[in-house]
């Protein structure tokens, strides 16, 4: 079939209709390969040996044994390697120093670059990197934390950042408040730990740079990439098809840049891979975060004061702000509003985006400060959160896209069966288990980035779609496919969305909730431009006809909005309050987030992230070692993220909210689901027990009381 | 330094023989992935601490990244390209795709092969940390979603599709049951 | 990880021959924690002896009615027993609580007796550490020590032994056998363990190149009614922060026989024989319960980050027995 008539019967409404993943039969049958499985000829391996202090500089590295080892190729360290370009602006801003491996003998971190050992196979690699002796000069290191540091400052504001928002008088409406909530909250150091780690291979192809990766956005790695060595853009091809989770951690790295300096001086293909102890200090994480939240309200818990003051540690290499206290000016009003991020330098690896940055660990502490003013109004939490309603943006006085908060809040609570809730903490018991039940509220910004996409009718009658999308888990490609079909009028089986090839040219990344908007954007300008061609007529010549989009434009137009997806956040928990184990029992998103592309897909996104909130409230927590400023067991059993038994039913659903402005009406899902889950489950700890738990995660030892100090005494058999 | 180990070990992996180049401190996972390409097993942690690894050797699962190659010489693996007979897939893997017991698909392999023993496990009668009784007396507890989620808990999911895991080897466990003894009293409790 | 001899073994004395006398060699069963200790450089071993092909995979019931559990039973087979779940419901209990699934299939009863501590500093070979490098130092007593000993450490070591098969089998009075080259020997697992003292490198009893060939459990009626409950971060597949096996024996309200041990709190699985007489022949009360909690508890010396530990294991002391206690009940109840 030839022809361009393709509209035999158009087929509109994919979009919203449950789809298996279309690389679903690949991936449980073992047949999709990551970035550590596909094969070449000649691979070596590489194998990162990284600084085992925390501060200091390298004295010497003894390489000539090493070298002298069964199969060992190459070591590459500061003293032979080539030089990086570290002047310039990159497709995140500012670049990481952490890209700039083996340029110099200092050591700003633990777990820090030092060499790249080059091996045969990878057991070879790895027993001879283990055998590097590296010897350094140590110098004194600060990796303590904490609220108070003297190192403390104010970073300053970006265009689309600001640091510090104030209006009002703080002091005066805390004053004139009749019910004022002061608390001080804690996160801690938390890590993406995406299953697959991250793998690149790197070789030249005729005078071309071919890397085949595990990202969340090819075009930025071929950029940085680009940029770091000095070559033209268009001599980098950055491949990445599937990728085992992101969650923020798959950007460029150290391990891309090193498998690119080893496959140049060797002339061959070379693999490096990150052990899940190297994953620790090389992909960024979240930083641990120190909040004080002070609300001032009238006795009916309308807000009269907000302040909302965030810290979070950076390296001393690179800047990074964990934006704890933005949250609250898109969420609360009060005649006073005082937000302000504030960071200190330490001798630790440099932080970075990780699921809903800011938003995650902010809606923890204003969340639960929430539910503490609302115990002390005693006002219901959904009743205070609908009195405290903004009709424009507190701090912006923007108008608001949309915002239906209250909808999920009444959505969630008819479902939920709040009515029925008791007030009064420490009442409900089951056997040895406490129960109580708790909420919050969610809210992440909805965000796009300017895409490109390019859509071709091939002569066969079916369609291909080409962008550097990346699908990280969040089914983008299969909702890529469904938005494709119905901008097409035709069935999603007869279109093929390849993604993950940095030559299909510039699109967003997979982040910031916004990849699938910004690229089903994209696709869907490319295939109203395609049909339309195609209405026209005439015959499909062999090589396709292809239709281009660009929605720079298109996303510069937007006008300034309060942009945002919401939801309400239900948990219940169980304490025992004798062992300290909290488990929770039951949880319930509904949220408001624009269009749903593929309710399957999307419904586990969501659910994964209230899981992701779980795991925040009662699991992860990175330590580190004062005395070397390492970690102290890093690894899946020192780092504890949930595990199957930890999860029960949770349940995610929403509440009608296309998005106007977007062409498919969607906002984004792959974050808000986290956002103010831990809070509930904080809340519903507190409802249980009467003790607030202001320190994640709510460790046994923290519930843990004396048995006969514990009343109702659990062993009774009261209930 | 001890001297070079390499060698050839002989495997049966999904019903056929292979003779894979290794030295000692090959793993099973690494002999998998490096030498003979099937990558289908996963490589998470490389330290028993996720599940990622997950395949049947001698018919039991067990996380292939603690056990040396050389010392499964001789015997037989099963892995997650050898699940499926044929283009029909295992009930196991049919579930995972139609319920979406997945995201990113990293640890999906691992999940699978877990959940494929783990129906096993239970139909022979084996207790679990969460059977209140464990006393033979007591009989098998029925396959509640509590239990699906001890015995799955081997396999760590960072994307957090535990509860269509859930959903899914519940299904196919019942799927299996029925397969096994025709219309009896199925012994799976509903997971959802 | 450095490279290595393999070797296979078919018999017991042929597995002791090919070990020897080499200080750098060991025995390799499931693999677990050994292989894992390889990769991380913990453990080097010039030479491998493989014993999983022996002939220690049976578990039998003894003449005098206890039973015989052979060295190289993997986990899950002693948990799945019969019998075990029988008689010594809490030994299949607090195996089922260690690991998960895929390990308990590789992991044998041998080497889960053998297994390091999970203590950080240990498996960490850029650290100080007197069990891996005697005379380092410990840096986890002034560091991290979160979960860490209570009882019975030193200031040269204050790590905890992970298992929690070990804590059930000492409540039972497991007896451990092992060949040497002159033959057949046992110990009881109560003196298998060393205390830590000076020497916290030294761990067992055991003398160089001696094979465990399994592990005896003696006929205990008390267990009828014995459980284990461990406390972890998570609720599967993590370590204990704490655990106690205990099985009871209550008639008529007062304590005829009980079985106490503690797990995550020391060096070694902890046999609470304070408790336990403490116990015998008083009441079946809480309050009694925590009395003979606290007469073990009596000697802890918890480090400022883990003294919640003696919370924890007075409150399971209490929660656990109290559960016996109206198990037994039932029982009697039910039998009058």
């Amino acid at each position: 079939m030839t022809t361009a008539t393709t509209r035999t019967a158009p087929v509109i409404g994919a979009v919203g209709t449950a789809h298996t993943r279309v690389e679903g039969r690949d991936k449980v049958t073992g047949a999709a390969r990551y970035a550590a499985e596909i094969p070449f000829a000649e691979l070596a391996h590489g194998w990162l040996v990284v600084s085992t202090i925390a501060r200091g500089r390298i004295r010497s590295i003894d390489a000539a044994p090493v070298l002298a080892m069964p199969g060992v190729l190459s070591v590459l360290h500061h003293g032979n390697a080539q030089p990086l370009e570290s002047q310039y602006v990159g497709p995140m801003g500012t670049p990481d120093p952490t890209l700039q491996i083996f340029q110099h003998d200092r050591v700003p971190h633990a777990g820090w670059p030092v060499a790249l050992v080059v091996a045969e196979t990878s057991e070879q690699a790895r027993e001879a990197a283990e055998s590097l002796v590296v010897e350094y000069d140590l110098a004194p290191h600060d990796v303590a934390f904490a609220d108070g540091h003297p190192g403390t400052y104010v970073p300053e504001s970006t265009p689309r950042a600001a640091a510090e928002k104030v209006k009002g008088d703080l002091a005066a409406e805390l004053d004139a408040s009749a019910v004022v909530v002061d608390a001080e909250y804690t996160t801690p150091e938390e890590h993406h730990h995406p299953m697959e780690p991250h793998a690149a291979t790197a070789y030249w192809d005729s005078g071309r740079l071919e890397v085949v990766d595990s990202n969340q956005g090819s075009i930025y790695v071929a950029q940085e990439l680009a940029q770091l060595f000095s070559l033209d853009a268009s001599a980098v091809r950055v491949r990445s098809e599937h990728v085992g989770g992101g969650f923020g951690a798959k950007g460029t790295r150290p391990h891309q840049v090193a498998a690119t300096m080893a496959a140049t001086v060797l002339h061959r293909p070379v693999r490096v891979v990150l052990t899940r102890r190297q994953m620790f200090s090389l992909i960024g994480y979240r930083s641990p975060t120190a909040q004080r939240v002070r609300l001032g309200a009238d006795a009916d818990g309308r807000l009269r004061a907000l302040h909302h003051q965030g810290l979070n540690q950076t390296s001393t290499v690179h800047e990074f702000v964990e934006r704890s206290a933005d949250v609250a000016r898109a969420m609360y009003d009060a005649e006073a509003h005082h937000t302000v991020n504030r960071v200190v330098r330490l001798d630790v690896p440099s932080p970075t985006y990780m699921r809903a940055p800011g938003e995650a660990p902010g809606s923890f502490a204003l969340e639960c400060a929430l539910d503490e003013l609302a115990e002390r109004c005693g006002v219901d939490p959904i009743v205070l959160r609908a009195r405290n309603e903004p009709a424009v943006g507190p701090v912006s006085g923007l108008p608001y896209s949309s915002r239906k908060l209250l909808d999920c809040f009444e959505v969630g609570a008819d479902r939920f069966g709040w009515a029925e809730r008791d007030p009064r903490p420490g009442l409900r018991r089951d056997g040895r288990w406490l129960l109580g039940t708790g909420t919050a509220a969610a809210s992440f910004p909805t965000l796009a980035g300017p895409s490109t996409a390019a859509v071709t009718a091939e002569a066969d009658g079916t369609f291909t779609v080409r962008i550097t999308a990346a699908d990280i888990g969040t089914g983008a490609r299969t909702a890529l496919t469904l938005v494709a079909a119905d901008a097409l009028e035709v069935s999603p089986d007869r279109v093929t969305v390849r993604i993950g090839d940095s030559d299909f040219g510039p699109a967003m990344l997979a982040g910031g909730s916004a990849g699938t908007r910004s690229w089903s954007w994209a696709v869907t300008l490319a295939a109203r431009d395609l049909r339309e061609q195609l209405a026209l007529g005439g015959h499909v010549p062999p090589e396709g006809i292809t239709a281009r989009s660009d929605t720079t434009a298109a996303i510069g137009a937007l006008p300034p909005r309060e942009r945002h997806a919401y939801g309400a956040q239900f948990a219940e928990v169980a304490v025992d309050v004798s062992t300290g184990e909290v488990r929770v029992r039951r949880m319930l998103g509904i949220f408001a987030a624009g269009r749903i592309v593929n309710p399957l897909t999307a419904r586990n996104q969501f659910v994964g992230g209230m899981i992701w909130g779980l795991s925040m409230a009662l699991h992860e927590e990175a330590v580190r070692d004062g005395a070397t400023g390492t970690h102290v067991a890093p690894d899946l059993a020192g780092y504890h993220v949930a595990a199957n038994a930890d999860v029960p039913l949770v349940e995610a659903d929403w509440v009608d909210d296309p998005d106007d402005e977007d062409p498919v009406g969607i906002k984004g899902i792959g974050e808000v689901g986290i956002v103010g889950a831990a809070a509930a489950i904080a809340n519903a700890v507190w409802h249980a027990t009467g003790v607030r738990h202001r320190h994640l995660p709510i460790r046994p030892d923290r519930v843990l009381v004396p048995w006969d100090d514990a009343l109702p005494r659990p062993f009774e058999g009261r209930g | 330094m001890a001297p070079s180990t390499a060698g050839a070990i002989t495997l049966t992996i999904n019903g056929e023989k292979h003779t894979l180049p290794v030295d000692n401190r090959t793993t099973l996972l690494d002999a998998l992935r490096e030498r003979i390409g099937l990558t289908g097993t996963k490589k998470g942690c490389d330290q028993g601490q996720c599940g990622a690894c997950t395949v049947l050797l001698e018919g039991r699962r067990v996380v292939s990244c603690l056990q040396l190659a050389v010392a499964a010489e001789g015997r037989e693996v099963t892995t997650i390209e050898g699940v499926a007979d044929g283009d029909r897939l295992h009930p196991v893997q049919q579930a995972f795709l139609d319920l979406d017991g997945y995201q990113c698909g990293y640890c999906t392999p691992g999940q699978i092969c877990s959940a494929i023993a783990a129906i096993e496990e239970h139909a022979a009668g084996w207790p679990s940390a969460v059977t209140t009784d464990v006393r033979p007396e007591a009989g098998v507890p029925p396959l509640t979603a509590e239990e699906i989620r001890e015995r799955m808990s081997g396999n760590l999911c960072r994307c957090g599709a535990y509860v269509s895991i859930v959903q899914a080897v519940a299904r196919a466990a019942a799927e299996t049951a029925q397969e096994n003894d025709g219309a009896d009293e199925m012994n799976v409790a509903g997971a959802a | 990880m450095r490279e290595f001899d393999y070797r296979r073994a078919s018999d017991v004395p042929g597995a002791v021959a090919l070990l020897g006398a080499d200080p750098g060699a060991r025995y390799l069963g499931g693999g677990t924690n050994l292989v894992d200790l390889m990769k991380s450089g913990v453990e080097r071993p010039a030479l491998l002896v493989d014993v999983r092909e022996l002939p220690l995979d049976r578990i039998e019931v003894t003449d005098d009615g206890g039973l015989h559990i052979g060295a190289t039973v993997t986990n899950s087979d002693l948990a799945a027993h019969p019998e075990v779940r029988r008689r010594y419901p809490a030994l299949t209990q607090a195996v089922l609580a260690g690991a998960s699934g895929q390990l308990r299939n590789m992991a044998t009863v041998g080497g889960n007796l053998l297994q390091r501590t999970r203590c950080a500093y240990f498996t960490d070979v850029s650290k100080p550490c007197n069990k891996r490098l005697p005379g380092s130092g410990c840096p986890a007593v002034a560091g991290e020590h979160h979960n860490h000993a209570i009882l019975g450490a030193s200031p040269h070591c204050v790590a905890v032994h992970p298992s929690d098969m070990g804590v059930a089998l000492t409540a039972l009075d497991a007896v451990v056998h092992y060949v040497t080259a002159d033959g057949p020997h046992e110990v009881p697992l109560a003196e298998f363990y060393l205390p830590v003292g000076t020497t916290p490198h030294r761990e067992t009893a055991l003398p160089a190149g001696a094979l465990i060939t399994g592990v005896t459990l003696p006929p205990a009626p008390v267990a009828a009614a014995s459980c284990y409950r461990k406390v972890r971060e998570r609720a599967s597949y993590a370590f204990a922060i704490g655990s106690v096996a205990a099985a009871l024996d209550v008639r008529g309200g007062t304590v005829r026989a009980a079985r106490l041990a503690f797990g995550a709190v020391a060096s070694r699985p902890w046999r609470a024989h304070a408790a336990e007489r403490a116990l015998i022949d008083g009441p079946a009360t809480a309050e009694a319960f925590a009395a003979a909690a606290d007469a073990e508890l009596a000697a802890a010396e918890p480090l400022p980050g883990n003294s919640y530990k003696v919370t924890l294991i007075r409150n399971l002391v209490v929660a656990v027995l109290t559960e016996l206690a109206a198990e037994c009940r039932r029982t009697e109840e039910a039998t009058r």
